[in-house]
């Protein structure tokens, strides 16, 4: 069974690498995003330190959003999906497999450049670590919700704007605790319980989500 | 081993068909004919398990697929109309993956050898993108020559875009199997010359 997730992973990953493309326009909107924020408002430390863990936080999310749409569409399209249901490997080990990969491929990437980012905002350093810990631990968590919404969605007519609808009410808990991590490491106190608060929704979500991604992609493929 | 019982399934407000019923035996080849649209793939597809048929069920081995679920998928190989091909990988790595989620880990020589069966040979390293229609056909259908273990075949229009050495192979391979006391579900629109013990037909042509 592990052999099976391994498969999926790894290619998944294989076709990221041979896409890079897609893989770099869902870093580029994050860079972008994060970018505006700074050039609009105009030189003001105090009012970009304060909002930096938001703007951060809320464009990793609409990234995050970005990339879901193609999580399912192309094995939909192609008849892979079809496969994936019929295989007797338990559906709910693939989808984990496919949701892993994808965060891997277009999560990692914003965990990894966002600390770059935040110097725009004047963050201070010491921040730095907190941002990238938080994302790392809270951009699984909006892979794995993100593709219930993306399995709902699948073979949809305007699928995509019916996605942000279903799944952004459900990454605001996430955002809260993300970007709260931020103001409490701000304000001199300690970011451990929203890590942990973190660490218990993704452990909740690898746990449940799979499970009910598959059944939402047994319901669309019908 | 395969049976269907009282199977009806709608498109829409559609009947496509109902009322049907049949038993698959070991080296049994069951042939579904009927012009587009009757529901030919409909029917493939509640025979794995992939549609929920309006009425009536499918049973393997007695016991019904909806229970069954994995245990009946790890018997039944199904090859739909869309190939289940990525273009960014090559027909090799395709069908080692095809293979993987399948539960049949294939060693890369029987891969290699199956592909080259299928006149693939020399092509292993291209992208599917860069195949023919035919050839991206052949491709998908290489799984046949790697999966004698799963008695159960059910293959969707496996001729189409097919020429006719691609054809024989197909038809050889199913015989083959066949023979060896596997069950091949089939739909076609050209006659096909399967050597089998028993052959069913199905018209869904009203």
């Amino acid at each position: 069974m592990l052999a099976v997730l391994r498969t999926v992973i790894h290619r998944d990953l294989l076709l990221a690498l041979r896409r890079r493309a897609d893989v770099a326009t869902v870093l580029l909107f994050f860079v972008i995003v994060v970018s505006l924020f700074p050039l609009g408002i105009g030189p003001e430390p105090n009012l970009l330190r304060a909002i930096a863990p938001g703007v951060i936080w809320v464009a990793a999310l609409l990234s995050c959003m970005l990339a879901l749409a193609r999580l399912f569409a192309a094995d939909f399209a192609d008849g892979t999906l079809e496969q994936m249901l019929v295989s007797p490997t338990p559906l709910g080990l693939i989808v984990a497999g496919k949701v892993a990969a994808h965060w891997l491929a277009s999560g990692l990437p914003l965990v990894l450049i966002a600390p770059v980012l935040a110097i725009q905002f004047d963050l201070d350093q010491s921040l730095l670590g907190v941002l990238a810990l938080s994302l790392l631990i809270g951009t699984p968590v909006l892979s794995l919700i993100g593709a219930i919404g993306a399995a709902l969605t699948l073979g949809l007519r305007g699928g995509g704007v019916l996605l942000a609808l279903l799944v952004l009410p459900l990454y605001v808990p996430v955002l809260i605790i993300g970007a709260g991590a931020l103001d409490a490491a701000a304000a001199g106190q300690s970011a451990q319980p929203h890590f942990l608060l973190l660490a218990a929704l993704l452990v909740l979500a690898a746990a449940f989500t799979p499970w009910a991604i598959a059944a939402s992609l047994r319901i669309s493929s019908e | 081993m395969l049976d269907a019982r009282d199977l009806a399934a709608t498109r829409g407000d559609t009947t496509l068909f109902s009322g049907l019923g049949f038993s698959l035996a070991p080296g049994a080849l069951l042939r579904v004919t009927g012009a587009n649209g009757t529901g030919k793939t409909s029917l493939l597809r509640a025979l794995c398990g992939l549609l929920m048929p309006s009425a009536g069920e499918v049973r393997w081995k007695g016991e019904d697929i909806r229970a069954l679920r994995e245990e009946y998928w790890g018997h039944l190989l199904y090859i739909g109309h869309a190939n289940a091909l990525k273009d960014d990988l090559t027909a090799t790595e395709n069908l080692a993956f095809a293979c993987g989620i399948a539960g049949l880990p294939v060693p890369r020589e029987r891969v290699h050898s199956a592909l080259g069966r299928f006149g693939l040979a020399g092509r292993e390293r291209l992208p599917v993108r860069a195949l023919s229609q035919g050839q991206r056909r052949r491709a998908a259908l290489a799984r046949l020559a790697v999966s004698e273990a799963q008695p159960l075949w059910i293959l969707d229009e496996p001729f189409a875009a097919l020429d006719a050495a691609g054809v024989d192979l197909v038809q050889s391979l199913a015989g083959e199997h066949l023979a060896r006391g596997g069950m091949v579900v089939l739909t076609t629109h050209q006659d096909a010359r399967i050597k089998a013990p028993s052959v069913t037909d199905i018209n869904l042509d009203r």
